[in-house]
């Protein structure tokens, strides 16, 4: 147990931290904006170090997706400390990153294993505060994990940075002060997919819902519901299925003579790859009913994800945050670092990861301190592009990222083992916008007791 | 040498030392990175639950495999204490025993009609069916999947009639004006720690305890002699089922959430492991048990690639390369590999846990005639991490 | 009446799973009296035996997407393909079923390798040890399967043939819209088929016979002078065998991951424990009665009345059996009952 050693106790370690440190201590103080005397939690001080804590699932039905948050994540430490290529810092306007690390200190990390628990990734977030003393916590692959972690958050005064969590909740009736999220949620899915089915499936058509029984099921179900209705579309029935089922049998031979003809699988991860092989098993696809063909829908598709269902996703429609085949600058600069450090593409949940570092950064960089609320002020409202959404804009009443959504389709004739998703549409900003008071909720103070 | 053996079957040296051991711990977990809030109070807190379950299993042979769901209940009944009547953690601990000891009359009433592996399996099924409704239809007790969190415009009656003004952001929860969160949070709940110990340590050596060893040996026996043997065992479940409360609502009182995942299968065979892993039936083997478990959890799981090219920094490049990766597969997204192995291990050549691999070695040093006392202090020490 | 027979094949599908995966457990139950945590992790291996066959057959070529410059991706061309055309293809579509060549083989090694080299040791020491060590095996099987293939599920198509649904309406006259797909049916004809062979050669040879009189009594056979242990060991590997084509089996239904075990493990226990302690026929019963209960449980009309009723039904029914029947359903006394 005791030969490995703690970090930073190995001998060179220390030296080379010290020596570090004594540098920065030895510039003159003027160039370091320090206007904020406040006392904040984990405040590096003249460490000359900055560190980040790296809050991905390592175990569990998530751990590929946490393995490429983290990658995403060295990355992104990689770049802001003028390490590779750069990346995305080069695209990435306006930003105030130069790859001299953040306000002058080098970028370091702690990283933990969430499990997809909200108790263990608490702890693990917990442990990167009071231990690894981190100055921001990110990271996560559930809404469940998001909203837990980022509660703590708010309590300890300590930003974070969400990472993959759909649920309307994270910055709706759960949102913080503390917790910011790049990713879409649930009602931009609806309303971004809701044209794009129109104009495929016409406006008559009944949809039955299969929903995992849990809180992001339930938003995402509503916020599609809401949005197929407004088209003209009649919900048959909704039906909430037991997270982790497996066998989805039992829910999907009722579909086949409810008189619905279309799917709506409200599922992610191994729920989405299960149940979504079963009902093309189950002949779904091959089916008539009122006259049309039968559809099957996955709201929220990503990639690494879909590669489990196989070939049962193509010509499946759903929406995701981003994918890496977009040809604009920041998304072909970030292909580019990713894929030749790794030799495969980021996922869309690598993608938020490595954004949510940088937009951390810079907002330090032009808040000219770490102090938190002045982190999170530049935050609020910053408007920024070439990050790969095209221009984007975190509101400040509700910490939710705005920007365009895509729409896509399985692939039905890959061109390579990656090629899994296609873009079909890009449904602009303006129509998934809504108002932030729908959901609830409220942010809570900038200034935490320590 | 006689001495020293007396002085330490004395039950208040021993309590002694194991106070002075737990209160100890942010200095002698210091050096092997276990010092923080969290972590210490994950010590003491699974510490208690894995003691409670040590009176059901370690007594009497009865394999609880749903234990977890009192965990879960009582901090649910701590969580809702904290939101309706007040953030003082007394109430809500007394709360979650309370409700934890009620569930447990009920399951092990019914449970207890069985023995074995039926028993086990009634009592795993109970906890799975609180499980899956806490995570599904019971949500608006326990949120769901998020798990139970306190609001800024929770009623807090109690919190209300004393004082008017409210905080800008969520309280946290005090000891009459204490903070239960970071290191006072662990004081407290190593106080209950010892409390639980010691009171643990009277069952074992009471007529009570007696009689559950009696029926652990054979329970017909017990029966011919003319003895109602349920009653007895109903006492030592629901004494049981209360340290699980205990240690759940402790949960929410260093970190005010609940979750439903504590009452999952999963968390149920945690509490089974950490007992056998320590030494099923011994005082200290289930804490040193669940001591272990959960430093590989959160420790362990930490170690990256980063962390590890640091740690064997003192290697040449060349070897570095390879060395990272293989111990790599051990750590960071590979503890519990490092667990299972860890599993095997103790029970192929530890029949009896943690605690007899320490038997073996005081043995080993009083035969070699080391010093006895200090030996064995040395060996709970150890035993933490 | 469609709804209902729907459910009823539903519910005959997943028991046939639930009993296949009871079967091996119960038998390393009742005969070798362990508690074998791994039980699910050899289930886990069974598919991961496909995974592995399918990886075999389809080495390919790679065709570089040229358009792609960050990094390599390539299309796939498997050399079976490309070498022996439409036999190499046929292989590669019904790499799932082909897959228990390999799977029973490699089962039967694992099985033996196990009870020699550690389960036999267990013989006598107390159950809650057989849970820490099989407990912690599971685990090590488990990391070493994610640590070579992900964590993310495998897609194991069936053979496209038998990808399709069979028009299971029109056999019993019920209309057109009974759709069954054919692989689901294939599954449990499979499942009656390997339920059959092992009550067979328990029944019916007189090898079987001397390990069902092990069963009851194991101090009697052994001191007929019969080896006993040997015995044991064919137990567990067949038992092995039977949890990994089951396995393999069900690939196609549930993409197969390291976490597999896992999920079947504490359900197997329960249909287990519900069929009757060393009782073959009790968790047979016990699997196709959980497996039925379930589907039904599932349905609209019937969640509508008991909200939540599909997420507890299992335990719900293994708690009323239990507290009725002292023993299960078919359970003997005496077996696992201190």
């Amino acid at each position: 147990m005791s030969d490995i050693k703690k970090p930073g106790m190995s001998r060179r370690g220390l030296l080379k931290a010290g020596a570090v440190g004594g540098l920065v201590a030895a510039t003159p103080s003027i160039f370091i904006k320090d206007a904020w005397a406040q006392e904040f939690r984990n405040d590096p001080k003249n460490t000359g170090e900055l560190k980040l804590g790296f809050n991905v699932p390592q175990s569990g039905p998530y751990a590929d997706e946490g393995a490429d948050e983290l990658r995403a994540y060295m990355l992104a430490v990689k770049h802001l400390n003028g390490e590779g290529d750069g990346g995305m810092l080069n695209t990435f306007k306006p930003s105030m990153l130069s790859g001299n690390g953040v306000l002058g200190k080098k970028v370091t990390y702690a990283t933990g294993d969430t499990q997809t628990k909200s108790d263990a990734a608490r702890a693990s977030a917990k442990r990167m505060i009071e231990k690894d003393g981190v100055l921001m916590v990110t990271g996560g692959s559930s809404s469940g994990v998001a909203v837990a972690v980022q509660s703590l958050c708010q309590e300890q005064g300590i930003i974070f940075m969400a990472g993959l969590t759909h649920s309307n909740d994270t910055t709706g009736k759960d949102k913080r002060r503390y917790g910011f999220r790049h990713f879409f949620n649930a009602y931009m899915s609806g309303a971004a997919l809701a044209p794009v089915l129109n104009k495929e499936y016409g406006s008559d058509r009944r949809a039955y819902h299969l929903t995992a029984d849990y809180t992001w099921g339930w938003t995402q179900e509503e916020s599609i519901k809401n949005s197929t209705e407004a088209l003209g579309w009649q919900t048959v029935n909704a039906v909430k299925t037991p997270v982790g089922a497996g066998d989805f049998s039992q829910y999907i031979t009722p579909v086949l003579n409810s008189g619905a003809d279309v799917l709506i699988l409200n599922h992610y991860g191994k729920d989405m790859i299960n149940s979504l092989s079963q009902a093309v098993q189950f002949g779904l696809r091959d089916k008539q009913v009122n006259g049309k063909n039968f559809e099957i829908v996955v709201p929220l598709f990503s990639r690494l994800m879909a590669q489990g269902a196989g070939d049962a996703i193509k010509g499946i429609l759903g929406t995701t945050n981003w994918n890496w085949s977009l040809q604009d600058e920041g998304s072909k600069a970030f292909v580019q670092s990713f894929g030749a450090e790794y030799g495969a593409p980021p996922s869309m949940a690598a993608h938020t990861c490595y954004v949510q570092t940088l937009l951390y950064a810079n907002a330090c960089e032009m808040a000219g301190t770490f102090y938190p609320p002045e982190v999170i002020k530049q935050l609020e409202g910053f408007n920024f592009d070439g990050m790969g959404n095209g221009p984007t804009l975190y509101r400040a009443e509700d910490h939710q990222c705005f920007k365009d959504v895509l729409v896509v389709r399985g692939n039905e004739n890959p061109s390579s083992q990656f090629d899994l998703l296609k873009v079909v549409d890009v449904t602009p900003r303006a129509q998934v916008e809504y108002d932030w008071t729908i959901f609830g909720g409220s942010l809570g103070p900038y200034e935490v007791k320590m | 040498m006689t001495n020293t053996k007396k002085l330490l079957l004395n039950d208040t040296f021993v309590v002694i030392i194991f106070a002075a051991a737990i209160l100890a711990m942010p200095i002698w977990l210091d050096p092997i990175g276990g010092n923080y809030p969290d972590l210490l109070q994950k010590f003491a807190i699974y510490g208690i639950f894995a003691i409670g379950f040590n009176i059901l299993f370690g007594l009497t042979g009865y394999l609880s495999f749903g234990h977890a769901a009192f965990l879960g209940v009582g901090s649910y009944a701590a969580v809702w204490s904290f939101k309706l009547l007040t953030m003082n953690v007394i109430p809500a601990v007394i709360f979650g025993v309370l409700f934890a000891g009620i569930l447990a009359a009920v399951i092990g009433f019914l449970s207890l009609r069985r023995t074995g592996i039926y028993f086990s399996i009634l009592t795993l099924a109970f906890a799975q069916m609180s499980y899956n409704l806490a995570y599904s239809v019971l949500t608006p007790i326990t949120n769901g999947e998020t798990g139970l969190q306190l609001a800024r415009s929770d009623p807090r009656i109690l919190d209300r009639l004393f004082s008017q003004e409210q905080a800008a952001g969520l309280p946290s929860t005090d000891l009459f004006g204490e903070t239960m969160s970071g290191y006072p949070g662990f004081y407290f709940c190593a106080v209950l720690l010892i409390v639980c110990f010691y009171i643990s340590m009277r069952i074992f050596r009471s007529p009570f305890g007696l009689m559950l060893k009696g029926i652990k040996s054979n329970q017909n026996r017990m029966r011919y002699t003319g003895l109602n043997t349920r009653p007895y065992m109903l006492t030592a479940f629901i004494i049981s089922g209360m340290y699980a409360g205990l240690a759940g609502s402790l949960l929410a009182v260093t970190d005010p959430l609940a979750g439903a995942e504590r009452m999952q299968w999963t968390a149920s065979g945690e509490v089974v492991l950490m007992t056998i892993l320590g030494g099923a039936g011994t005082l200290v083997g289930p804490m040193l048990g669940a001591g272990l478990i959960k430093y590989f959890e959160n420790i362990f799981s930490a170690f990256d690639d980063n962390v590890l090219t640091q740690a064997f920094s003192f290697l040449p490049d060349s070897v570095l390369e390879f060395v990272v990766p293989v111990v790599g597969l051990f750590v960071g997204s590979g503890w519990h590999l490092t667990l299972g192995l860890l599993f095997m291990v103790i029970v192929i050549f530890l029949p009896g846990g943690l605690v007899e691999g320490f038997r073996r070695i005081y043995d080993y040093f009083k035969s070699g005639g080391g010093n006895a006392k200090t030996q064995s202090v040395e060996a709970r020490n150890q035993a933490g991490e | 009446m469609d709804a209902i027979f729907i459910q009823i094949l539903n519910g005959l599908d997943k028991g046939a799973a639930y009993a296949l995966i009871a079967l091996g457990l119960t038998l390393v139950f009742g005969t070798l009296g362990i508690v074998n945590f791994a039980h699910g992790a050899l289930f886990m291996l069974g598919a991961f035996c496909a995974v592995t066959f399918q990886k075999l057959v389809t080495i390919s070529a790679k065709v570089r997407d040229e358009g792609v410059t960050a990094f390599v991706a390539y299309k796939e061309q498997p050399y079976l393909e490309s070498w022996f055309g439409d036999t190499g293809r046929i292989i590669i579509d019904y790499s799932v079923p082909l897959s228990i060549m390999l799977a029973i083989p490699f089962m039967l090694l694992v099985g033996y390798v196990m009870e020699r080299g550690l389960i036999k040791h267990f013989y006598k020491r107390p159950h809650a040890e057989q849970i820490l060590v099989t407990f912690g095996l599971a685990i090590v099987i488990q990391e070493i399967i994610k640590a070579y293939f992900g964590a993310n599920p495998i897609p194991q198509p069936a053979p496209d043939i038998l990808a399709g649904s069979a028009n299971v309406g029109s056999w019993v006259g019920l209309g057109d819209n009974l759709v069954y797909p054919w692989w689901r049916l294939i599954y449990l004809c499979f499942s009656g088929l390997i339920i059959f062979a092992v009550f067979a050669f328990l029944q019916f040879t007189t090898y079987g016979m001397v390990v069902r009189a092990g069963m009851r009594d194991r101090e009697t056979v052994g001191l007929l002078g019969i080896n006993i242990e040997r015995r044991f060991t064919v137990v567990f590997a067949i038992a092995a065998v039977v949890a990994g084509v089951a396995g393999v089996m069900y690939t196609p239904i549930l993409p197969p991951d390291y976490h597999l075990g896992m999920e079947f493990l504490v359900l197997s226990f329960v249909v287990v424990v519900v069929g009757g302690m060393g009782s073959l026929g009790g968790a047979v019963m016990a699997g196709f009665l959980l497996g039925i209960v379930q589907s039904f449980a599932s349905m609209n009309e019937v969640k509508e009345i008991f909200p939540g009723i599909d997420q507890i039904i299992l335990y719900l029914v293994a708690v009323v059996i239990l507290l009725v029947l002292p023993r299960g359903l078919l359970g003997r006394a005496g077996v696992m009952d201190d």
